[in-house]
């Protein structure tokens, strides 16, 4: 069981002047367990801020976290990350990346480098396993960071636009690839995004983020099985509904 | 002929040119040994110095200065470097004194190496100290500063939960390239400190030794012999170096504009 129990949550950065930006305020949400959710929302309304609170790396100003019952104080491998920029160790081969979390809980180098390869598989990159990050696509590079996330066995995984950078093409088959990772290892995902396209296609519930101060504007839930057809009529009206949402909010500010 | 054979032809050439150049202007125009030895008599020194076999034990003496001071700056220079990159507090403390002691000239140590070491190898250690700590002090410093946050938070979402593990496993490997080309011009410095270190006799045998030993007899050809020595030496440290650290350093780093 590992859902994540978002209450009253509200998060202001101090500014130079002394006044403070409000990023988050007021926010409340429920992940179930082995949900995938998708946050989405206009640029700057605090999505990454949400998640990074989620991973620890950010205090709170109001309210809290909890996961499994557990309020979260800061970082910890149960809650996987993957950044929206590369994050790969450059120093380290593409297997000891994925060792790594194992490294730091002390697993010896066998059993480290077997699970590493276990998680490698997953992501269909055994042949890269010797290489060095700058050897690897942007898209191989995300993967190895999926896989370095999982390896640890998280009860979360956190996502901050990890497809983001990558070119269309790419990212539909990343998707793909994701979706059937999350079904094979069951994971609960939190998911950010901005484009509306890629939340449709994943989540199980998207949730639409307001601006200044980011808070929940609406859940929408979307019951379809998966894979799903972005082409299909259905898949075209709840984007529109989604984005016309987002817009709404970025111009009633 | 490539480009490379090129290169090399023409750069020969011009050594054979400037030479040819020296001889004359040394033989004809200046036409004294003690102003200006002539290309010939600097070779007959270089023999005549195999000969009497001092040469190696020179090398070997003027290494240890330099292996004393460089690895002292190390083992001093990183570690705080390392400390006042990570911890705040750290830098606050010691930046000021750092600042201070930092625009003083290596050389203007040589008084107090001498009264705290004596006439010692120590002493020229610490002449080479003086120069080689600060470059690889700042560049650990900055190396550390700059290591990018996204590592250091990837390593405290992935389990770090110790400085000591995040300097350790994150920070110190992504700032090694940074120290690298510290310990690097660290190595330049001190090689230049070298002279000097051992011009006040702290031993009977050195390349800076015999350089001003040799100026005392005015054997001017034998101190055109050092010289080019040290030049030569502190062209192949920094080559073995160099050489060292790019071939660990590539394999991680080939895709980068280092
Ligand atoms: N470390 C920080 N210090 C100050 N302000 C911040 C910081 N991080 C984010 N913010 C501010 O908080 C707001 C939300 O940012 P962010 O969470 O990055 O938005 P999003 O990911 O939705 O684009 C923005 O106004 C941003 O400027
Ligand atoms: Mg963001």
């Amino acid at each position: 069981m590992s859902g994540v129990t978002i209450r009253d949550l509200g998060k202001a950065f101090p500014k130079e002047d002394g006044t403070t930006t409000q990023a988050l305020a007021g926010v409340n949400l429920e992940i179930g367990d082995e949900e995938f959710v998708c946050l989405v929302g206009p640029s700057g309304c605090g999505k990454t801020t949400l998640l990074r609170i989620i991973a620890g790396l950010e205090t709170t100003t109001t309210g809290g976290v909890t996961v499994d019952g557990r309020a979260v104080t800061g970082p910890d491998p149960k809650r996987g990350m993957v950044f929206q920029e590369y994050s790969l160790f450059p120093w380290r081969r593409v297997i000891d990346n994925v060792a790594f979390g194992l490294e730091m809980k002390g697993v010896a180098k066998e059993e480290r480098r077997r699970t590493a390869d276990y998680y490698l598989e997953l992501v269909g990159l055994s042949q890269f396993r010797d290489a060095y990050p700058f050897e690897l696509s942007g898209g191989m590079r995300q993967r190895v960071a999926i896989a370095r996330a999982l390896a640890n066995d998280p009860d979360v995984l956190l996502m901050d636009e990890p497809f983001g950078a990558l070119d269309a093409q790419t990212r539909n088959r990343m998707q793909k690839e994701l979706l059937s990772l999350w079904e094979q290892t069951k994971k609960t995902i939190v998911f950010v995004t901005h484009s509306v396209d890629e939340a449709v296609y994943l989540s199980d519930r998207i949730v639409v983020l307001s601006p200044r101060p980011g808070s929940i504007r609406e859940i929408i839930t979307i019951p379809w099985s998966r894979p799903r057809d972005r082409t299909s009529a259905e898949f075209a009206e709840v984007r529109r509904r989604v984005l016309r949402m987002i817009d709404e909010t970025e111009n009633t500010q | 002929m490539n480009r490379q054979t090129q290169k090399r032809l023409l750069g020969i050439a011009a050594l054979v040119v400037a030479a040819v150049i020296w001889q004359i202007v040394a033989e004809y125009v200046v036409g004294r040994s003690f102003i200006l030895p002539s290309v010939t008599d600097v070779a007959g020194a270089f023999a005549n110095l195999l000969g009497s076999g001092t040469l190696l034990a020179d090398i070997a003496v003027s290494l240890e200065h330099f292996g004393i001071g460089l690895l002292a700056a190390f083992f001093l220079g990183v570690p705080i470097g390392i400390l006042m990159g990570w911890f705040r507090v750290a830098d606050f403390l010691l930046d000021p004194i750092i600042e201070i002691l930092r625009p003083i000239p290596p050389l203007a140590w040589i008084p107090f190496a001498i009264i705290w070491f004596g006439l010692t190898t120590q002493a020229a250690g610490f002449v080479i100290f003086a120069g080689a700590f600060f470059p690889i002090l700042t560049a650990t410093y900055s190396g550390f500063r700059d290591v990018p946050k996204v590592f250091v938070e990837a390593g405290k979402v992935l389990g770090c939960d110790t400085s000591f593990e995040l300097i350790r496993y994150v920070a110190l490997p992504a700032a090694i390239p940074a120290i690298a080309s510290g310990i690097r011009i660290a190595m330049g410095v001190g090689w230049m400190c070298l002279v000097a270190a051992e011009m006040f006799g702290v031993s009977r045998y050195g390349l800076g030794y015999e350089l001003w030993h040799n100026y005392y007899l005015h054997q001017m050809p034998n101190v055109v012999v050092y010289m080019l020595i040290l030049g030569f030496a502190g062209l192949i440290i920094d080559r073995i170096f160099r050489n060292y650290v790019d071939g660990q350093l590539l394999r991680w780093r080939a895709g980068e504009v280092a």
